[in-house]
């Protein structure tokens, strides 16, 4: 198939959910599941996105569990996104390095 | 003037995300040509979404061939979040915005953006918007051409070691607010294990339908176990 299908498949649904309630939307919403769903749903996909898939990110499950373990610990410090990212890549490199 | 200068001090307010969405858009675009994509394809991705786990997930389907269903409905699951941030920010918008600026300006609707339009005191102007989209969208298209670029230059041990760096933004996106909130805690526990046992046990499973499987389970689960109080943030 082809990618340009792919590609304006991604674009359009994701604009869709941008737009249809930016433009049209003028209520609140008042269900207080649906409201809580929506709350949590980001934090659960991207959790679901990362774990397994972090460590096997970079081919090597050793270096990446080192990555990994930086990750977590310079975010539980509340670093900012792109310190946390940079570093985490970096302890990954690093590893490599040294084991391989 | 009022307008042009709406547009400047958006501009301004949106460095900060240009230059995080550089480096991180860097680490997609190498992850994309990893996966098998052109250049010019990953940067088109990055240009026409302007998201950084649907693009991402998005490109694990085109490499393992999913079915367009599949890559439609792993995109609104990952990006509903995109919805509600778009209601919140409708109630903050100023008399300016008309019906076309609206169906203009959401095109930027991002985490980082929602948060930093969120955060503008007073009503948001379109121009406000447009410079802070502006910004935002130059670093993260940049950051891809160049990870796609360079990607294919740079040596292997590099490239693998950033294949990690787009996992290391979720991370620092979901521990800060788990470790204060116990209900984002539980969601980020549950849906991690979810996932992993998805991965181990249902190998047939695609990743993009396993995301959405754990997704909907734990953050429902959550919402019934603790359920947000309009109060709370």
């Amino acid at each position: 198939m082809s990618i340009a299908i792919y590609i304006a498949v991604m674009a359009g649904v994701t604009y869709a959910i941008r737009m249809i309630p930016f433009a049209f939307f003028t209520k609140k919403i008042e269900s207080k599941f649906l409201k809580s769903f929506l709350y949590y749903v980001p934090f659960a996909v991207l959790s679901a996105m990362t774990f397994p898939a972090i460590f096997y990110s970079t081919g090597n499950t050793v270096t990446a569990a080192v990555g990994t373990a930086v990750a977590l610990i310079l975010a539980y410090f509340d670093l900012p996104l792109i310190a946390v990212a940079i570093s985490a890549s970096a302890a990954a490199f690093v590893t490599g390095l040294i084991i391989l | 003037m009022k307008k042009n200068s709406d547009f400047f001090r958006g501009l301004i307010s949106g460095i900060p995300i240009g230059l995080g969405y550089l480096s991180v858009s860097f680490g997609f675009g190498i992850m994309a040509v990893g996966s098998g994509l052109s250049v010019f394809e990953a940067f088109m991705i990055s240009l026409t979404n302007l998201t950084s786990a649907g693009q991402a997930a998005g490109v694990d389907i085109i490499a393992s061939g999913g079915t367009l269903i599949e890559m439609a409905a792993v995109q609104f699951v990952i990006n509903i979040r995109y919805a509600l941030m778009a209601i919140s920010l409708s109630q903050k918008l100023s008399g300016r915005f008309t019906f076309g600026h609206r169906l203009l300006a959401a095109y930027g609707i991002t985490d980082e953006i929602f948060a930093v339009c969120s955060a503008k005191d007073g009503a948001i102007t379109p121009a406000y918007m447009y410079g802070v989209i502006i910004i935002s969208t130059l670093g993260w298209t940049s950051g891809t051409f160049l990870g796609a670029y360079a990607g294919q230059l740079l040596p292997s041990e590099v490239t693998a070691a950033l294949g990690l760096m787009l996992y290391g933004m979720f991370v620092a996106v979901i521990i800060p607010p788990a470790r204060k909130h116990k209900s984002v805690l539980f969601t980020v526990v549950v849906a991690a294990v979810l996932s992993v046992l998805c991965k181990w046990l249902i190998r047939s499973l695609s990743g993009g339908i396993s995301v959405i499987i754990c997704a909907v389970i734990s953050a429902a689960l959550a919402a019934v176990i603790f359920p947000k109080e309009d109060d709370e943030e």
